[in-house]
């Protein structure tokens, strides 16, 4: 039992905290937190809110998976932002310009998304293992050229096109679409969210069930015990990041083959760093990150109802960034306390109290 | 962290060697690129290279950037990564705005220096007291960053300027030119002549239109030097960057020295936000305004190898590619590859001399591809000028990651033994 609240009381005291610092941030401003919160969570039955939780929640879940993989092995996947940026642009082009029957058109802009990912992330890889370039620096770098390349390839001599005021690649015909679930007038539910599901077990028994994951895990653990005991470290970054930049490629689908069948200058963007907050919150493990991605989504599409009791709703926003660093705050306080506990315990057993700490 | 310890001989900044003091080799440098830019803008027939517009732009474009870099500087000289410097920008900028529209350019300073110093703060507190990873604690502040200023621009700023997005226009600085100087040397300019009129068309560039923060900021580089590397405070806090422990134990206070840098760092990265919102085409916090230019700093720092002077060489370069582009183009930006190509040939000719066959066939292989870049592009697209700098580091990167040297104990966390 002590395990499991020492893994679930940090994210709970994050989460009590952040409310109390915007509650008195709502109070400074002259709002009344409690109808703040109240409208928040009275927005959920209202129209499509529901619904547009749980596709969101879907995207934001993958996005966590895959910083979640580099942050296994203690590699910093800061690039998740450009890679599915740029997988996004090269599925809406690969999706647009190509006809294949209904199924086999998806599958295959799947593949060019996952593909065009990997390869993204294939260059801070191939960087860090042969000149020893740290991935941080790096995928930073590739996440500012990956909206450059972005821009270009939607140019209108290359492969954009004008519709209205906005500039997009062609639209992927109906056979490339994914279908989704129909609520009526709750919306539509991204067929995608499946996927994402899957994806989540498929990792969880990546990491449990292989020997793939126990080496990832091991890595994470103490790099030099795992190389010691014949993990190939290399190896395991190169193909951790081609994984997570696999992962990352898939963020932009759901939108992609069930809502917007084109990429515009409308791309969402910043899901990629909402992913390493989500990925920390939950500690890298599927049900952990399933939360972290509710709340996630909760936060964002029940803070349009801030808007009708006069709060900006961008307080959300603050809470977000405030549950993340108290989280990692919280994480290694009780860290540090259990280890402390877990020292005199170890001094107790060998007869040396007061010795240990 | 990665450097290795063993002697190379082929090294070329081992101290030992050196025997051109630094300066000189600043001044080599800067004379090199002013002569490679002149025969540049002669063979391509592109004046715009060196024309006193484009360094009056690039010089603009180079202070956020320069700022962000110093603050990147301090920070890690203090073995604390600062990954957040974009956050503290982005609240620099609001801060300068908040203050700029009500009282002025120098309360808009102040107050961008001190909504910066809390980011830093802030990051100090996770990273230092309760030992969060670096980089997890800067996406965090980046993050929150970009969440209050855009709560606090809808709160105080829509109400004025009707735009939750954009703040009420700010008061510039006065600006000053040498008046004189500036149209004699606008004489040379027009003159044609090589070299001379590039020359001159630069130094036109840089007594034009200076304000207060542009002298500031110039002045800030050479004073981080003196401050980190010529005084006894100095020493201690780059001592808390390469070992901590070795540090502690001779006495010095490591969380206290580690807490100044991570707030003086946040401290130049708002005033980095500040040289935003006061820039004269601008001249208002505008959401989204940093577009990357903290992590553009980071890229100074490192292809200045975590040193002040090679610093200012990488925000200046950065800078210039930028102003070049919004001056006049990507065809003069192609121009710069054809710049390139012939450094590319001083290089080969000086490997050669060393008889670094393999370097000097590397260089070949480069130059020749940037030549046949040249020859079969109009221009280069707009889209990717504005990320060269994220190129330029990369390549910096791939090729000399082994020669950088960053201090020791960079990103490490430390708990006081």
């Amino acid at each position: 039992m002590g395990h499991l609240r020492g893994k679930l009381l940090p994210p709970a005291l994050a989460i009590v905290f952040s409310m109390l610092l915007c509650g008195v941030a709502l109070v400074i401003s002259g709002a009344n937190p409690l109808n703040a919160f109240g409208a928040m969570v009275s927005q959920v039955g209202k129209g499509t809110t529901l619904v547009d939780i749980i596709n969101s929640t879907g995207i934001y879940y993958i996005a966590a998976l895959a910083v979640a993989i580099g942050f296994q092995m203690n590699l910093f996947n800061i690039g998740v932002e450009g890679q599915y940026r740029v997988a996004a642009v090269i599925a809406a082009v690969v999706g647009g310009s190509i006809a294949l029957p209904p199924g086999i058109h998806t599958l295959v802009i799947i593949i060019a998304a996952a593909l065009a990912g990997a390869a993204w992330a294939a260059i801070p890889a191939i960087l860090k293992v042969t000149r020893g370039v740290n991935e941080v620096i790096s995928t930073i770098m590739m996440n500012g050229l990956a909206i450059g390349l972005s821009a270009y390839l939607i140019r209108r001599d290359v492969f954009g096109e004008l519709r209205g005021n906005n500039i997009r690649t062609a639209e992927i015909p109906e056979s490339g679409w994914m279908p989704g679930i129909s609520f009526g007038g709750g919306g539509t539910m991204f067929g995608f969210i499946f996927v994402a599901i899957a994806l989540g077990v498929g990792y969880w028994i990546m990491m449990n069930r292989t020997r793939f994951g126990f080496e990832l895990r091991a890595s994470g653990e103490s790099s030099t015990a795992a190389s010691a005991g014949g993990v190939n470290a290399k190896k395991m970054v190169l193909v951790s990041m081609l994984l997570s930049g696999a992962i990352a490629g898939l963020i932009s689908l759901p939108e992609l083959l069930g809502r917007d069948h084109t990429f515009s200058l409308n791309f969402t963007a910043g899901i990629g760093f909402s992913g390493i907050a989500i990925a920390l919150l939950g500690r890298n493990h599927p049900g952990g990150i399933a939360f972290g991605a509710l709340l996630w989504a909760f936060l964002d599409k029940s803070g349009l109802a801030l808007d009708n009791v006069g709060v900006p709703r961008e307080i959300v926003t603050i809470m977000q960034g405030s549950i993340v660093l108290s989280v990692v705050v919280a994480y290694e306080v009780v860290r540090r306390v259990e280890l402390a506990a877990e020292q005199r315990r170890v001094g107790r057993e060998l007869g040396t109290v007061g010795g240990a700490a | 962290m990665i450097t290795t310890m063993e002697e190379k001989p082929h090294v070329p900044a081992a101290p030992r060697k050196r025997k051109v003091p630094g300066w000189a080799v600043a001044m080599i440098g800067v004379a090199g690129a002013i002569a490679l830019l002149s025969i540049t803008s002669m063979q391509t027939g592109f004046p715009q290279l060196t024309s006193s517009g484009t360094t009056q732009t690039a010089v603009r474009l180079m202070l956020p950037i320069l700022l962000a870099g110093l603050g990147g500087l301090w920070a890690e000289r203090a073995g604390v990564v600062n990954i957040g410097l974009e956050g503290m920008m982005i609240m620099g900028t609001w801060g300068a705005a908040w203050a700029g529209y009500q009282w002025g350019p120098w309360a808009a300073l102040v107050a961008a220096v001190v909504f910066g110093s809390l980011g830093g703060l802030l990051h100090a507190i996770a990273t230092v007291t309760f030992g969060v990873n670096h980089i997890v604690s800067g996406v965090a502040i980046n993050l929150l960053g970009a969440g209050l200023t855009k709560y606090l621009s809808t709160l105080l700023f829509q109400p004025l300027s009707n735009n939750p997005r954009q703040s009420p226009p700010v008061q510039p600085f006065d600006t000053y030119s040498a008046a004189g100087l500036a149209d004699w040397l606008g004489e040379l300019e027009a003159g044609q002549r090589l070299f001379i009129s590039d020359v001159a068309g630069i130094l036109r560039g840089l007594v034009t239109g200076v304000s207060p923060l542009m002298l500031l900021t110039i002045l800030l580089v050479p004073l981080s030097y003196y401050l980190l590397w010529r005084t006894r405070f100095g020493l201690r806090l780059r001592s808390v960057g390469e070992n901590p422990h070795a540090a502690d134990s001779l006495g010095v206070k490591v969380y206290f020295h580690k807490y100044v840098a991570v707030i003086v760092s946040g401290g130049l990265a708002g005033l980095g936000g500040a040289a935003l919102v006061l820039n004269p085409g601008q001249l208002s916090y505008l959401e989204g305004q940093t577009g990357g230019r903290g992590f553009i700093g980071l890229a100074a720092m490192i292809f200045g190898n975590w040193r002040p002077g090679g610093l200012l060489g990488g925000a200046a370069l950065f800078g210039y590619a930028d102003g070049l582009q919004l001056r006049s183009g990507g065809e003069t930006v192609l121009a710069l590859v054809y710049g390139v190509v012939l450094l590319l040939g001083v290089i080969v000719v000086w490997q050669l001399i060393r008889r670094k066959w393999f370097s000097a066939a590397a260089a070949i292989v480069v130059a020749v591809l940037l030549y046949l870049l040249y020859i079969s592009l109009d221009e280069i697209p707009g889209e990717f000028v504005s990320y060269a700098p994220h190129m330029v580091t990369l390549a910096v990167l791939a090729v000399a990651s082994q020669r950088l040297r960053m201090p020791a104990a960079d990103g490490l966390v430390y708990r006081r033994g």
